[in-house]
């Protein structure tokens, strides 16, 4: 029996049971589809992750002070205080891997317009931030380093700001506002950025020169945190070593004792969160693979149905020269066929769904060609394993037995 | 002549339970190439586990089987299947036509698993055979379009298509009216003109007096076995019966 024969007299089984051949795909739909989905989702959502985090620079690495083995020690000010400016310089100066630093300090408080006011956060940076924050400035202009020096009381503000005191859409550069009362001279406008990983609006601030910041707003000498933007994202590890080193030096810290900073770096984060994405990837698929395996026993079921109900088929058929082999290959093509034409369908389904889904929360669109290989792959094998039973159970049968069979 | 069937005391017992059925219970027998015999008897004596186990669907529990100078006993399933395939032909009481399946495929059955045949050849043949049954104009209807006698023939075509050395058949007119089972009759005269051996199993003595020669089982052995005397020639019978007006 040839290939096209045993396709033929396949087809023309499942034909005769339309609706229960269509019933029986349908738990392969499922399953393949929400595998499919369920892959694509993941993906999607690990992908439109890592945008994010490589959106707020991926050279990124950052010293806050205290140290990592915090575990539930209270600490006191002066570790909260162990950065200091020069902590900056000798960074700039002996990490070969760091491009830019900058200290950052920040304060909250209400800034005010005229009548209005708005919550929102001062950012104190040194001229690098654009680069390290990966920000561009819209219009006006960033502040100098003579400004710096000078702790000129200059700023640049954020759009959601702009759009709280002066209304969406206008240009407030050349206008002063009041932050705690102290009032700044607008010089520029932050091109927006929208929101981070974490749903923080990266356009409600103001950012101005740290020096303003430490000694006209917040009366301090030393500083909140350092970031530093490696020579590519490659580099972090190495620049991550090299800051540590600086900062230790820079410290005085003995060699037994332990840091009084944490360097985080982005690529850290982002594996962090791709090892989570990976896992709910792997859990969702998981559970769609179940589905798949009961979809396939529903096929191991149908085809049990099929090989009593045809019985006396098989009998006849043995006892006019068919083997064993013939209706071993005659049921199992049955089967294939079943979770092939289910696996293609579910396949179809399951790209689809994975777009409106996608497009729905707004995620990259990701269907995996490897998904869909892997997702027909095991739609032939279920149909293999789950119809060889059935199919070793026909071919097994005694030709007298058989025909006899009522 | 030519031995076709040699069967050399042969035995089939069932196990049912604890319960031994003695089947058959030492029977000798031969078939002769271009012989149509009949096996007759009372029912359960036997002659449906002899005509199986002459079509090698059931292995004798004791005894000699010699089919067109092959012996049975040595083979294995898959070499019994290709001898059904290619040596013997079978005719069953309720047809065994696969349903809503045309007459056509269901001739062209047999040659499905005979791989030396290709399609070509393959449809050709099962048309011969259905022209040679006389239907020709049915080749594309399915069983249950077809009258029980048209059905037989069907299936009397796909026991001739793959051209055997015997037609087995059990009570293949057990199902049909007289005039029907006449008509079938002729289609085996026909036949066995033309050289076909073919052995079949009725309990009607006028069919059996259509055959050549009669075999008569009782409690699984041969009871007594002869030649038939003037022979019924089923077209001439049909000639005498009229068709029935309803
Ligand atoms: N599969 C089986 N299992 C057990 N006993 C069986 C089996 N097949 C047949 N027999 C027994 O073997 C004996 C012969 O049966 P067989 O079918 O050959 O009779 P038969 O002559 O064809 O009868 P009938 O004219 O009614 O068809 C009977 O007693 C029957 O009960
Ligand atoms: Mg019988």
């Amino acid at each position: 029996m040839n290939i096209k024969n045993l396709l033929k007299i396949a087809m023309n089984a499942l034909l005769r049971n339309k609706l229960r051949a269509f019933l029986t795909m349908l738990g392969i739909i499922i399953g393949v589809a929400s595998v499919i989905a369920m892959l694509g989702i993941g993906q999607g959502s690990k992908l439109s992750i890592q945008q994010q985090i490589a959106g707020m620079g991926l050279n990124l690495v950052t010293v806050v002070p205290g140290s990592q083995q915090r575990g539930g020690v209270q600490f006191g000010a002066s570790t909260m205080q162990s950065l200091k400016e020069a902590d900056v310089a000798a960074i700039l100066s002996d990490c070969p891997s760091v491009q830019f630093a900058t200290p950052e300090v920040r304060g909250n408080g209400q800034v005010v317009f005229g009548p209005l006011n708005w919550p929102t956060s001062l950012y104190g940076e040194n001229e690098s931030y654009l680069q390290i924050r990966e920000r561009t400035v819209e219009s006006g202009r960033m502040f100098t380093a003579g400004e710096l020096t000078s702790a000129a009381k200059v700023c640049l503000i954020g759009k959601t700001v702009i759009d709280n005191l002066f209304g969406p859409g206008s240009d407030p550069v050349g206008q002063v506002i009041r932050f705690k009362k102290i009032p700044f001279l607008v010089i520029g406008v932050l091109a927006p950025k929208g929101l981070n990983t974490f749903g923080q609006d990266q356009d409600d601030l103001l950012l101005a020169p740290y020096t303003t910041v430490q000694k006209r707003v917040l009366a301090i000498t030393w500083v909140q945190s350092i970031y530093t933007s490696a020579v590519d994202s490659k580099s972090t590890d190495d620049a991550a070593a090299q800051i540590t080193e600086t900062v230790r030096r820079q410290h005085k810290i003995k060699a037994s004792d332990p840091d009084d900073f944490s360097i985080r770096n982005q690529a850290e984060l982002l594996s962090t969160f791709s090892s989570v994405s990976n896992i709910l990837t792997i859990l969702l698929g998981a559970i769609a693979g179940i589905s798949l395996l009961v979809g396939g026993i529903g096929i191991m079921n149908i085809m049990y149905v099929s090989v009593t109900e045809r019985t006396r088929e098989i009998g006849l058929r043995m006892a006019i020269g068919g083997k064993g082999f013939d209706i071993l290959l005659q049921f199992l093509t049955e089967s294939i066929l079943l979770s092939i034409t289910g696996g293609i369908i579910g396949i179809l389904l399951g790209i689809g769904a994975s777009k409106i889904i996608g497009s729905a929360m707004s995620w990259p669109i990701v269907v995996l060609p490897s998904s869909e290989i892997l997702s027909f792959a095991v739609c032939t094998v279920i149909g293999v394993f789950f119809g060889w039973y059935p199919a070793r159970k026909a071919a097994s049968l005694d030709p007298i037995d058989a025909l006899r069979y009522e | 002549m030519k031995k076709l069937i040699e069967i050399i005391s042969l035995k089939k017992d069932y196990y049912v339970g604890e319960v031994t059925v003695h089947a058959l219970r030492g029977v000798d027998m031969v078939v002769n190439e271009g012989e149509f015999v009949a096996i007759m008897g009372a029912s359960g004596s036997g002659k449906s586990t002899m005509l199986n186990i002459i079509g090698c669907l059931d292995k004798p529990t004791e005894g000699e089987y010699i089919l067109d100078g092959i012996g049975i006993s040595s083979l294995t399933k898959n070499d019994l299947s290709n001898l059904r395939n290619r040596k013997l032909g079978f005719v069953f009481q309720t047809y065994n036509l696969l349903p809503r399946t045309t007459a056509l495929d269901n001739v062209e059955l047999p040659l499905l698993y005979n791989k030396t045949v290709k399609t070509k050849e393959r449809v050709e043949r099962a048309k011969a055979a259905l022209e040679s049954v006389g239907l020709a104009d049915r080749m594309h209807h399915k069983p249950n379009q077809l009258s029980g006698g048209q059905q037989q023939r069907v299936a009397i075509a796909r026991s001739l298509v793959n051209d055997p050395v015997v037609i087995l058949a059990d009570e293949a007119t057990g199902n049909l009216d007289t005039r029907t089972s006449y008509e079938i009759m002729a289609l085996f005269q026909e036949l066995n003109s033309k050289g076909k051996t073919i052995v079949f199993v009725t309990h009607e003595p006028d069919i059996a007096k259509c055959a050549t020669r009669n075999i008569i089982f009782k409690d699984g052995l041969i009871l007594r076995e002869s030649p038939v005397k003037d022979r019924s020639m089923a077209t001439e019978i049909l000639a005498t019966i009229p068709i029935e007006a309803d």
